[in-house]
């Protein structure tokens, strides 16, 4: 048997992974851009307004603990389940108030929540559609029906958003619907956004709710950091932030203006176009395989490795 | 496919102490897949939803499938490279990949939190076909049934040469109480058997087919499972994630099957004390260097396009993994750039086993190890979510011992003339160091 010479290497790569090489890195160069749409519902969020009274949190859970069979979240320290204080998003909680605190001077009351992006990375990654976007109201919706658990919209979200209720036999997935079923059906208003008692959450269009940030950036510029978090962070999210403090400081990371789909997908697509790679490889195998076979069969069965010598 | 005389049964019982003690493991195993059921994913595993892959879908599914690439790997030598003369081996490796990707299934069974919804997979209205996930899934599925097509021929084999004895003594044990008379039971088993008779000729004319199909499934899946990452930019350290990471995963599973054939060919010679198969698996192991040159090129160069060679070599946490895993798989393929060092056995398992954990290493860098959901997490998984996945393993052993001792999957060693005598006389003189016995089991008649 002779040592396969790097011509004939270069022959296998060439069939099999040429494709994807070239694709892999003609993708890089395709640029679409995400269309933002102003339209789409949301929620600005104003940490310097926010006395951290956590009413936003009750009446989430008291709206919607039927919808996703919320549980309370029973504090550390409580063996007779009385309290419920959640120190996180989780299976059980969809929003949350947190305490950033550099010094005595300088702290920040923050909001956690699903932040419905334009371009969700859970919608793109959700193998079975069970997580979707609303095409009008814009809303990132789930759907335990049709959900596998597979946990990769955990995975896909920058924002650590979507939750696994890891306790439980028969788990699902738990995150913000914008109160889709409930709260928002009954009054047009997420719960959240209805009970603040000092309007540190406004709820409404993305195009209003950017225009008052930046009315409000404008009217008094020295109260904030003059940015909008979420115009155009992952593509533009439908809930927006505006702070005293640095975001990523408050938890929000900080991500580039093209959405993480953006480019995952765009990959995607080249390998996968048309399943044109997919089928052509096949045909160009099988031609391959089935003339090397009958060129095997062709010989006798034994001397078949002097042939290639 | 091919002449039925290259392959033989492996003789000997199958109810040895090796197969108890792995069946013991086995069962602990499925203990705590049955804690998962009754008491949620939480309640055995270290998962959260910072981490919601652990080691089930990094070692089980991103790992187990590359490590059961051998028969992928092999088939394309085979069959596209037309290597015909390493025919004899493509049995015990589909059979490893079957496996593989048979409990890489199960597992995910164990790791979906809602399973019983799996169905929606079939529902072309659920479809979601930006997923990679969507198409690994796909791809993975049609790969098994698949690869059960492709070791059928090993199976038909059997039945038409089947005496049923082991069916018949079976039967004596069960007799009086619940098992049919030994006249009916025989009627129906010489149907069984003139339907694999039937069906043999038929399913070998078509089987080409579906061993094209063999490869280029995995061709696709398994660079989906690199691109499964592509959208985590945020979490993925920049050492790992790039857009190259679907062409790196493909590469990877490559040089994993390579080296996995040649590790499994070696450790079932030396357990199964049959002569070592060294000519082929110098002639394999000469490949591997080629594909492990082009990924660690595309791995530097890829990573100096962006910038990254500083992280690299930082010395810190990150950089460590990366180093370990890049020095694993070049020290493994600069070993077997020596001629000499390709035709020893002992230095074959030693370049394949670098090989294969630098390249299992990779996969768990960038399901695992690279991946930073943010401050406060941490992973390490319990007990239990180890035991889950040694289980699996241990079934993936069991089963292979089982099949090689009921079909004929091994390569014959005594049908083999002019080809493989080189073959045989490197065994023979292997044989004195490692204390070889050469059993002649008698050849298949056909």
């Amino acid at each position: 048997m002779k040592n396969p010479s790097r011509r004939d290497f270069l022959k296998l790569a060439g069939a099999t992974g040429a494709g994807l090489l070239a694709c892999g890195a003609g993708s890089a160069l395709a640029n679409e851009g995400t269309q933002i749409n102003n339209e789409e519902l949301g929620m600005l969020y104003d940490a310097t307004k926010c006395v951290g009274c956590k009413a936003c949190m009750a009446s989430c859970k008291r709206v919607n603990s039927d919808y996703g069979s919320l549980s309370y979240e029973k504090a550390k320290f409580d063996s007779d389940g009385l309290w419920d204080a959640p120190s996180d998003l989780s299976g059980s909680t969809r929003t949350l108030i947190k305490l950033f605190k550099e010094s005595e001077q300088r702290w920040s009351y923050v909001k956690y929540s699903c932040m419905h992006c334009q371009k969700p990375s859970c919608v793109s990654v959700c193998p079975v559609s069970a997580m979707t976007k609303e095409k009008v109201s814009g809303i990132v919706d789930y759907n335990k029906n049709t959900c596998i658990g597979c946990r990769y919209c955990q995975i896909a979200c920058p924002y650590n958003i979507p939750k696994f209720q890891w306790e439980k036999a028969l788990p699902q997935i738990v995150k913000c619907d914008l109160c889709k079923a409930t709260n928002l059906r009954e009054k047009g208003i997420s719960a959240c956004a209805e009970v603040c008692p000092v309007g540190a959450i406004k709820f409404g269009k993305r195009k209003d709710l950017l225009a008052e940030a930046h009315q409000r950036l404008k009217d008094t510029p020295d109260r904030y950091l003059p940015h909008v978090y979420g115009e155009h962070e992952g593509g533009g999210t439908n809930h927006l932030y505006l702070a005293s403090m640095p975001f990523n400081k408050l938890g929000l990371p900080d991500i580039k203006p093209e959405a993480p789909a953006e480019f995952s997908e765009k990959i995607q697509h080249t390998i996968y176009k048309g399943f044109i790679a997919p089928v052509a490889l096949y045909s160009t195998l099988c031609f391959i395989a089935v003339k090397n076979m009958k060129k095997h069969q062709g010989h006798d069965g034994h001397d078949h490795n002097k042939e290639e010598k | 496919m091919g002449n039925p005389e290259e392959y033989q049964k492996l003789e000997g019982k199958i109810f040895t102490k090796s197969f108890f003690i792995l069946l013991s493991v086995v069962l602990l195993g499925f203990y705590f897949v049955g804690v998962r059921y009754v008491k949620g994913i939480g309640a055995v595993s270290n998962m959260s939803d910072g981490y919601p892959w652990g080691i089930w879908i990094t070692y089980d599914v991103a790992t187990g499938t590359a490590i059961a690439c051998g028969g992928y790997a092999v088939a394309i030598l085979v069959y596209i490279r037309n290597r015909m003369q390493y025919h004899p081996m493509i049995r015990s490796a589909i059979l490893t990949s079957m496996f593989g990707y048979g409990l890489a299934g199960f597992s995910v069974m164990v790791d979906l939190g809602r399973p019983w919804n799996a169905y929606n997979f079939f529902i072309p209205s659920k479809w979601q076909a930006n997923s990679a996930m969507f198409e690994v899934a796909l791809c993975v599925m049609a790969y098994s049934t698949v690869l059960i097509l492709e070791f059928l021929p090993a199976i038909l084999t059997s039945i038409e040469q089947s005496k049923w004895e082991r069916m018949n003594a079976v039967r004596n044990w069960l007799h009086p109480k619940i098992a049919p008379d030994q006249k009916s039971m025989q009627d129906k088993l010489e149907m069984v058997r003139l339907g694999a008779i039937w069906l043999k000729p038929r399913l070998n004319k078509v089987l080409i087919f579906f061993i094209v199909l063999g490869i280029t499934l995995p061709t696709m899946h398994q660079s989906s499972l690199g691109s499964l990452l592509l959208i985590a930019s945020t979490k993925l350290h920049p050492l790992w994630h790039t857009g190259f990471l679907p062409l790196l995963f493909l590469l990877n599973c490559v040089f994993i099957g390579y080296a996995i054939a040649i590790l499994e060919s070696i450790i079932s010679s030396y357990s199964f004390r049959r002569p070592f198969e060294t000519e082929e698996l110098s002639g394999l192991a000469a490949l591997i260097p080629f594909v492990t040159v082009i990924w660690l090129s595309v791995v530097i160069g890829d990573l100096a396009y962006r910038g990254q060679i500083g992280a690299a070599l930082k010395g810190d946490f990150y950089s460590g993994w990366f180093m370990t895993e890049f020095l694993l798989v070049a020290s493994g393929s600069l070993l077997l750039f020596f001629k000499k060092l390709r035709k020893s056995p002992r230095w074959l398992f030693t370049s394949a086993s670098l090989i294969v954990l630098g390249g299992a290493l990779y996969r768990f860098n960038v399901y695992l190890i690279g991946f930073n959901p943010g401050q406060g997490w941490r992973y390490f998984p319990s007990f239990a979510e180890v035991m889950i996945t040694v289980g699996i393993v241990a079934l993936e052993v069991l089963g292979y011992k089982v099949f090689v001792a009921l079909f004929p999957v091994l390569p014959n060693t005594s049908a083999h003339g002019g080809g493989h005598a080189p073959a045989k006389k490197a065994a023979a003189q292997k044989g004195k160091k490692a204390s070889i016995e050469v059993q002649h089991a008698p050849v298949e008649a056909h």
